[in-house]
């Protein structure tokens, strides 16, 4: 006898619809694209025409994906015809898809930044395709609904970084490498061990299938998943204790390259701790509530001093990068609807602003020479364009009010102070949040200093460290036309970005908060991803 | 079974950590890969070690209760492909990082950070 299998309550019957193959194109189109130019490794004169190419059909791609997610809500797509706890879904959030849409964005511009020193006769075959690599990885882990899934996209996008890392092969490359490589991988290999035992514990690996089962499961072992896997993203994304790898390699590769890694890595890191704690294991976040507090507090306060001793101008530009991913933390460790909001809109920012820093940097050492800000001095009258640039994105990453930093942080120091009733002497206080907004306040501070103490360094004093005489000792040389073009002009762009979402910031609350709403309540990312009844046995 | 295996992981660990924290990259080479074998052994112990029952549903039942899952094993080795690809990333790195500074002792290589440092700015 025969028993009919019933297929509609374990397979997807009909193909996919056209217009939710905007959901995986972004990788697709990044994957074929590098495979493309690693085969045609040896004509390279095509290359940077083509990763642009590529590049701007991945962005038409979110920005559709974008309008339909903020209209409609989250979209799913499973893929292999088995129902979502079974086939691997790709889940398109208003937080992943705008991030992902940015960091788009940025590598385009930094595409147009990297042919700036492009020479004849440097080792760098297969740059452009590693870059693709690493927007393939970077959008994968915005854009995945599946934590294992979350975590092939974490190697691509590692191994597309250690190949830009180390692509010229300088003996400063190589040493930036082994610490960026081992800590790297060895946080990887931490997320992983969380993934073994949240299969184990709960018998899915799906976000939405885990968001609705995690309720139930021992709270004492999900704590330990959490707190393996605060471990892992805290590495990735360079929080204080775990942040040393940071400033010893990002400023090894050429300047195109830190501003990428800057732009992007960290803040899939942090987005993925985010996810992570907000959204998939609520209950246990609550629990790690004082540790991520106490590691949010202490890199706000420390990453900033570190940026003032350092005289390095990219290492210290390493160390603003690590005072962002506090910020980042405090939202994640208050969790109220401004907190998470503050904590996205402060993910969008940084995005954009961390790369930009990177960038005016790279344009620094190209006028000087020198990576050292004691022997730097006095380009503000060889280049006064570059100093407006650098003073524009010092204030945007301090967060001074008309630039875009300000609007993420008031939203956090408004999710720190509401908890509490500050007209009242002597009421109820919740200290976690009041602290949160006063390390808030230092950090900008410190960071305003740090910054502004650079650019005086660099643009203001006459000559280098010690020199008196009001002659210029230092030789600066003036940006080439190319360099002017691609170099000046791409990083201009970038900052008259910064600086209009800064000035009309409605957009990007409103994105905000209806992301965090979509966070804090999961339930019409569940609906979208479309779980099979009465699935999952371990 | 399983308790030798959580045994056998716990060992592992402790020699990947113990190798990790040395100095010596090669030393750290061989503690990463130890410790990620740690992990890949425990992904494939969370989907249950027996061969006594058949992965067939039994009929009339929906599920089967018992068997080892497949999935793990899948994961697995997804894990080890990917390991082992950045193994091999860090090992010609390391011969390369031993040729041009001539150092496997991380002691030695100060390129990027500076021995003893610089003092902070003086000026503003």
């Amino acid at each position: 006898m025969e028993t009919e299998a019933n297929l509609p309550q374990a397979m997807i019957e009909t193909a996919t619809a056209a217009a939710d193959w905007v959901i995986v194109l972004p990788m697709a189109l990044a994957l074929m694209g590098a495979a493309l130019l690693l085969m045609a490794r040896r004509t390279r004169s095509f290359h940077a025409g083509f990763a642009l190419l590529v590049v701007a059909a991945i962005i038409a791609c979110e920005a559709t994906l974008f309008v339909r997610v903020m209209a409609d809500g989250p979209v799913s797509m499973t893929m292999g015809r088995w129902l979502p706890p079974f086939g691997i879904s790709f889940t398109a959030d208003l937080f992943g898809t705008a991030f992902a849409l940015t960091s788009a964005a940025v590598t385009f511009v930094v595409i147009f930044y990297m042919q700036m020193d492009h020479s004849a006769g440097d080792n760098r075959d297969g740059q452009f395709a590693m870059v693709l690599l690493l927007l393939a990885g970077v959008t994968g882990s915005f854009l995945t609904g599946d934590f294992f899934n979350m975590y092939v996209w974490f190697e691509v996008m590692l191994i597309a970084s250690f190949g830009l890392v180390v692509l010229g092969g300088r003996g400063l490359q190589l040493d930036g490498a082994v610490k960026y490589g081992f800590l790297n991988f060895l946080a990887t290999t931490f997320f992983l061990l969380a993934l073994g035992l949240t299969y184990a514990l709960l018998g899915t690996l799906n976000m939405a299938d885990i968001i609705g089962k995690a309720e139930q499961a021992d709270p004492a072992a999900l704590a330990g998943i959490a707190a393996l896997l605060v471990l892992a993203f805290g590495m990735k994304a360079a929080a204080f204790p775990v942040n040393a790898w940071l400033p010893a390699s990002y400023h090894t590769p050429p300047a195109a390259v830190s501003a990428l890694f800057a732009g992007l890595l960290t803040k899939v890191g942090i987005f993925a701790l985010m996810r992570a704690m907000v959204m998939l294991f609520p209950s246990s976040r609550d629990l790690l509530e004082p540790v991520l507090a106490a590691a949010a507090i202490a890199t706000l306060v420390i990453a900033p001093l570190g940026a003032i001793a350092e005289t390095n101008l990219r290492r210290a530009m390493g160390f603003i990068v690590i005072g962002g991913i506090g910020v980042v933390l405090s939202g994640i460790a208050i969790p109220t609807p401004s907190g998470v909001a503050g904590s996205g809109f402060y993910i969008f920012h940084a995005i954009l602003t961390m790369a930009a820093l990177y960038l005016v940097a790279g344009l620094v050492e190209k006028v000087t020479g020198e990576t050292d800000s004691r022997r730097m001095g006095g380009i503000y009258a060889a280049n006064s364009p570059l100093s407006i640039l650098f003073f524009v994105v010092v204030l945007a990453a301090a967060g001074v009010p008309p630039f875009l930093g300000f609007w993420p942080k008031l939203l956090l120091i408004e999710a720190g102070l509401e908890r509490t009733d500050l007209r009242v002497a002597g009421g109820p206080a919740d200290w976690t949040g009041l602290a949160m907004a006063g390390a808030l306040i230092v950090n900008a501070w410190l960071t305003l200093i740090a910054g502004t103490r650079l650019w005086a360094h660099i643009f203001w004093r006459a000559g280098s460290e010690g020199a008196q005489s009001e002659y210029q000792p230092v030789a600066v040389r003036a940006l080439s036309v190319r360099e002017g073009w691609l170099g000046w002009g791409a990083t201009a762009v970038l900052v008259g970005a910064i600086v209009a979402a800064g000035l009309w910031p409605d957009f990007a609350f409103q994105t905000a908060r209806a992301a965090a709403a979509d966070f804090i309540d999961p339930s019409r990312y569940v609906a979208a991803v479309g779980l099979a009844t009465g699935s999952g046995a371990p | 079974m399983d308790y030798i295996i959580a045994g056998l992981i716990g060992i592992f660990v402790t020699v990947g950590v113990y190798f990790l924290l040395s100095r010596s990259v090669i030393r750290m080479l061989l503690g990463i890969t130890v410790f990620g074998n740690a992990v890949n052994l425990l992904i494939f112990t969370g989907g249950r070690l027996t061969r006594q029952v058949a992965p067939i549903v039994p009929e009339g039942a929906e599920t089967i209760a018992g068997a080892a899952n497949p999935l793990p094993q899948a994961l697995v080795l997804t894990a080890i492909v990917i390991g082992f690809a950045m193994f091999i990333f860090l090992l010609v790195l390391a011969f390369r990082t031993y040729q041009s500074l001539d150092a496997d002792n991380t002691d030695n290589m100060r390129l990027a950070e500076p021995e003893g440092g610089c003092r902070p700015p003086l000026s503003y």
